[in-house]
């Protein structure tokens, strides 16, 4: 039995009871619709890119304790980063919620979502705001589901 | 545990301990506790008598109707029958020509707007809904008032989330083609007056549809007394197998309807240049059926019929109060739906906690409920959230279980608050 504290652990429970960047960007270069039809969770994301690095992110919209929090800590994973960076960040990520082996060393914070891996139905929730990243970065325009 | 728990608990003409042994699922652990199985308003649990009657089908009778002189055949086809005279006498149908048996509640919807709904809806009329309506006792009807440029209507629920009817009396008028209602709704629990709406729309002519996939494993309902033109159910909510559910329909109404489908079955005789129809109800059965789903569905309506669907409706009224008493106790907890006239089912949001992390905490508990929008988006909107925990019960239910909810409500608090 998976204790559910190696899910919900304190920096998640943190980041979705105080989350960052959670507030409209202003002056947003690429912008990004996400939707998880399972739970009903909507999220928009806003980037500013300048000289090819991510300067500003702001996120706004309602969602359960896991997609809060992933939302919340990507924000401040991707800060300075490129694109292709984030890319590299995204499939180390996916791994760690979706493949039994120890986490990419330079996942930092992210390792918080571990337990995340033990819950076959959450993962979606994780992957929402980094989905909808994606989103904005390739400019795909349409809403991304994780459906 | 307070009075009500005890006499539900020892009530003499229910016996639930009794009753939960013909479950065998309710016997499982679930991360190495008791099942405490909440979700019935999703889909129930099969009691032995409707599993060994699957089992049995398969052993000894299987084979298709309809087709062969052989024996087998003769036994499966038989077996059809007697289950269809079952569903006519469970819902009081006048002829067994009346009982379509369809994959379930939303085929038999389907059914009913792309035959019926296509042949009699035209340009510029309306199709009349309510705002507690599931998704598929909508979007057939969207579907509809598209092709056919008419206009979906809907009637909204009040902040109990009952239809008010001098509202819905209001909004039938002479352009009215249709109405489509839930019997009783999935996501909040309330239940329609249904009797009053459908006397409401006869007296203008218009033909009524009943969702009544919640309603059939919570009351009787006699499809004569209520004058419904059309009653859509599901086996898998009725404690037998998923796959197969029923569309009732006036004989009068089904003869001039259009086939739904077309296939082996529901034909007299086929040429390349023209088929002649089969009688009812086969000209709504094109196919081979879901055999061993009526078979099995028979033998659920008899488990049923055993415990008598006035006693079910009484334990789960006692059953629904106590829990709704139990869970409006707590502080930070809301309860979603509370019209005066419901069936066993109870929505509910908890403060800082979001349905889906409540799902995943009482699931750890052996709790298993439902959380997210329940097929019923609207409803959300409408209460202004985006998800609900729902508690959904059966007749197998008990107090204990109500009470280990609310503990593992607490449990919920304890991360969240």
């Amino acid at each position: 039995m998976s204790d559910l504290h190696d899910l919900y652990q304190e920096t998640i429970l943190d980041h979705s009871k105080r989350p960052r960047n959670k507030a409209a960007l202003a002056g947003a270069t690429h912008k990004a619709e996400g939707y998880n039809p399972l739970c009903g969770d909507r999220l928009s994301l806003q980037l500013k890119i300048e000289n090819g690095h991510i300067t500003g992110v702001g996120f706004q919209g309602a969602g359960c304790a896991i997609s809060t929090a992933s939302a919340s800590l990507m924000t401040e994973a991707i800060k300075g980063k490129t694109p292709d960076e984030v890319e590299s960040a995204f499939q180390k990520f996916h791994a760690l919620l979706t493949e039994e082996r120890p986490p990419a060393p330079d996942l930092g914070k992210l390792a918080v979502f571990s337990g995340v891996r033990e819950y076959p139905m959450r993962v979606k929730c994780a992957t929402l705001a980094w989905h909808t990243l994606r989103a904005a970065l390739h400019g795909e325009g349409q809403p991304v589901s994780t459906e | 545990m307070s009075a009500r728990a005890e006499m539900l608990q020892s009530s003499a003409v229910f016996d639930v301990e009794r009753i939960r042994e013909d479950f065998p699922i309710l016997r499982e652990k679930i991360h190495g506790k008791p099942l405490v199985y909440l979700d019935n308003a999703a889909t129930t649990q099969k009691p032995k008598a409707v599993i060994d009657r699957l089992v049995h089908y398969y052993s000894h009778d299987n084979a298709n109707v309809h087709r062969a002189v052989h024996l087998l055949s003769t036994r499966a086809t038989e077996a059809c029958d007697r289950t269809r005279e079952k569903i006519r006498r469970f819902v009081n149908a006048g002829s067994t020509n009346e009982i379509i048996f369809v994959r379930g509640t939303t085929e038999g919807l389907n059914l009913a707007a792309q035959s019926y709904g296509r042949q009699n809806v035209k340009t510029g009329d309306e199709v009349l809904i309510t705002g507690l309506e599931h998704h598929s006792n909508i979007v057939p009807w969207q579907i509809l008032c598209n092709e056919k440029q008419a206009h979906l209507r809907v009637v909204h629920i009040d902040d109990r989330g009952v239809v008010p009817l001098d509202q819905f009396e209001r909004a039938l008028n002479e352009r009215t083609r249709l109405v489509a209602v839930a019997h009783v709704s999935n996501a909040l629990g309330t239940v329609n007056p249904l009797a009053r709406m459908i006397e409401m729309a006869h007296r203008r002519g218009i033909p009524v549809v009943v969702d009544g996939a919640q309603a059939v494993p919570h009351m009787p309902v006699d499809v004569r007394a209520l004058d419904a033109d059309f009653y859509a159910f599901s086996g898998h909510k009725l404690f037998g197998p998923t796959g197969i559910g029923v569309l009732y329909g006036k004989e009068a109404l089904l003869e001039t309807m259009p086939p739904y489908q077309g296939g082996g079955d529901m034909i007299r005789s086929v040429t390349f240049e023209k088929t002649d129809y089969n009688t009812l109800p086969y000209k709504f059965e094109a196919g081979t059926p879901d055999i061993a789903g009526i078979v099995g569905l028979g033998a659920a309506v008899d488990y049923v019929n055993g415990i008598g669907l006035d006693a079910i409706a009484a334990y789960e009224h006692e059953l629904l109060e106590y829990a709704t008493a139990r869970i409006s106790q707590m502080g930070g907890v809301r309860i979603i739906g509370t019209a005066p006239h419901k069936a066993s089912v109870l929505s509910f949001v908890v403060d800082h906690a979001h349905p889906h992390d409540v799902g995943t905490i009482l699931d750890q508990e052996g709790i298993a409920v439902r959380t997210g929008h329940h097929c019923a988006q609207p409803v959300m909107d409408r209460f202004e959230i985006a998800a609900t925990t729902r508690a959904s019960m059966a007749f197998y239910n008990t107090a204990a279980e109500v009470d280990a909810l609310a503990a593992g409500i607490r449990k919920v608090q304890e991360f969240f608050s």
